[in-house]
């Protein structure tokens, strides 16, 4: 009775378990190091990121339902977003950072900060 | 087989959401009279429904009114809440209360409540509880805005009870202080405060408990579940009749669990798809002919003698 179907979400976070889904560090030393997560589908996409230190990641959302960006640590929480909004927060420290959606606490993300 | 699979395999459940879905479609709503645990059906209007005895208490449940939604799925969610308000309005008996089970507004703007207030204004009915959705409360000070318009009569955190009619109602609040991954919660202050609420109150005594999230878990991949209701059962079971009301997943799914039923509300702004049949729980497109079947708000009927409520789920129209 508890086999489940594997929805997309979960298979986002296997893969973050399995570390799978972390994306290469933006290119460093550039002018313009911005790192775009989409929200699609109640998902971040990429659900995990690697970034050096300064970069800025802008989160737009892509659904018909406003969501958000509220860090796990409490450093930042974005407004909600509704359809085609984004919100940008600059990484000037170094360190991991995990967040969810504060209407849909299952939808989760993790930004790596890289010195 | 998923969770979701196994409340829809309940025998009595599947015969309840199928015929539901049959009446739905037919246009017709159905009285729902809970009889020791198994859920008896008739149509409303007919002569069973008409013999309702008097002196009992009636109440409307209404939910997920979303205003300031204005999507594809549905873009005059203020107009199918008036509807909804008409409905309750052209009722042959005046509900003496309505429980409002939360999102009530769609992004917890000043404009959007001042909508809802301005619906509700029409109410022909006893006075109306309100109890947030995550919707509710994405203001700076979470709730704030919501306590302050909606919350008359609240305790600080959000949560009350108060008596009428010789049922017990309760108020929950499991829409804030979420955690990354997790699900609703109630938290640990609101589970004492509700432990200690019902040290007063007799087993005897029939209980509404009206929460936003759905106090069993419907299906977690979605966040339908709230992690600590458990806790919050367990100060329950003693009492001979509690009927548990939820909206979130706008739709009708029922659980019954010894004494206690579960219940969630269609929203009258938009459905959402069944557990797990569509990536995202998302607004649900459906056909503009057929929106106002799979909207709609529910009315509970306690009868004198402590027999359960009887509930009836009732479309806004057949088109």
């Amino acid at each position: 009775m508890m086999t489940r179907r594997i929805s997309a979400p979960a298979l986002v976070l296997c893969a973050i378990a399995l570390g799978l889904a972390t994306a290469s560090p933006a290119a460093a030393g550039s002018d313009d190091k911005k790192v775009a997560v989409a929200i699609k589908e109640y998902a971040f996409s990429p659900a995990a990121i690697t970034v050096p230190k300064g970069t800025t990641v802008v989160w737009t959302n892509n659904d018909e339902t406003p969501h958000n960006v509220t860090t796990s640590g409490k450093q930042f929480k974005s407004p909600p977003l509704d359809t085609g909004d984004s919100f940008s927060w600059t990484f000037s420290q170094a360190g991991s950072f995990t967040y969810f959606c504060q209407l849909h606490p299952q939808m989760t993300g993790k930004i790596e900060v890289v010195p | 087989m998923s969770n979701t699979d196994d409340a829809k395999n309940r025998p009595a459940d599947a015969g309840r959401r199928d015929a539901l879905k049959c009446m739905g479609w037919a246009g017709a709503g159905v009285l729902w009279t809970l009889a020791g645990g198994v859920p008896r059906g008739a149509l409303i209007g007919s002569a069973e429904a008409a013999k309702m005895p008097a002196g009992g208490l009636h109440f409307v449940q209404i939910s997920d009114t979303h205003f300031g939604f204005a999507k594809d799925a549905n873009p005059d969610v203020a107009g199918t809440a008036r509807e909804a308000v008409a409905k309750i309005n052209a009722l042959p008996v005046r509900p003496e209360l309505v429980l409002h089970t939360g999102d009530v507004t769609h992004l917890s703007k000043p404009t959007e409540f001042d909508q809802a207030e301005q619906v509700f204004a029409d109410l022909k009915a006893g006075p109306i509880h309100f109890t947030p959705g995550e919707h509710d409360v994405l203001d700076d000070n979470p709730g704030a805005l919501f306590h302050q318009r909606l919350g008359k009569g609240a305790t600080a955190g959000g949560w009350y009870s108060f008596d009428q009619g010789g049922v017990h109602f309760i108020a929950l609040v499991n829409v804030l202080d979420f955690k990354a991954g997790g699900l609703g919660q109630l938290g640990a202050s609101q589970l004492e405060w509700l432990e200690r609420d019902l040290k007063g109150v007799t087993a005897s005594t029939p209980v509404v408990v009206f929460a936003h999230i759905p106090l069993w878990t419907i299906y977690p991949q979605w966040g339908w579940g709230t992690s600590d209701a458990a806790e919050a059962l367990s100060y329950l079971r003693r009492f001979g009749s509690v009927t548990v009301l939820n909206g979130h997943i706008h739709q009708v799914i029922q659980k019954v669990e010894g004494n206690i039923s579960f219940h969630s509300a269609m929203s009258t702004a938009y459905p959402q798809p069944a557990p797990g049949e569509a990536p995202s729980p998302g607004p649900m497109k459906v056909p503009a002919d057929r929106l106002r079947q799979v909207l709609g708000v529910r009315t509970v009927e306690f009868v004198p003698g402590g027999t359960p409520p009887a509930l009836a789920d009732q479309i806004l129209a057949n088109s």
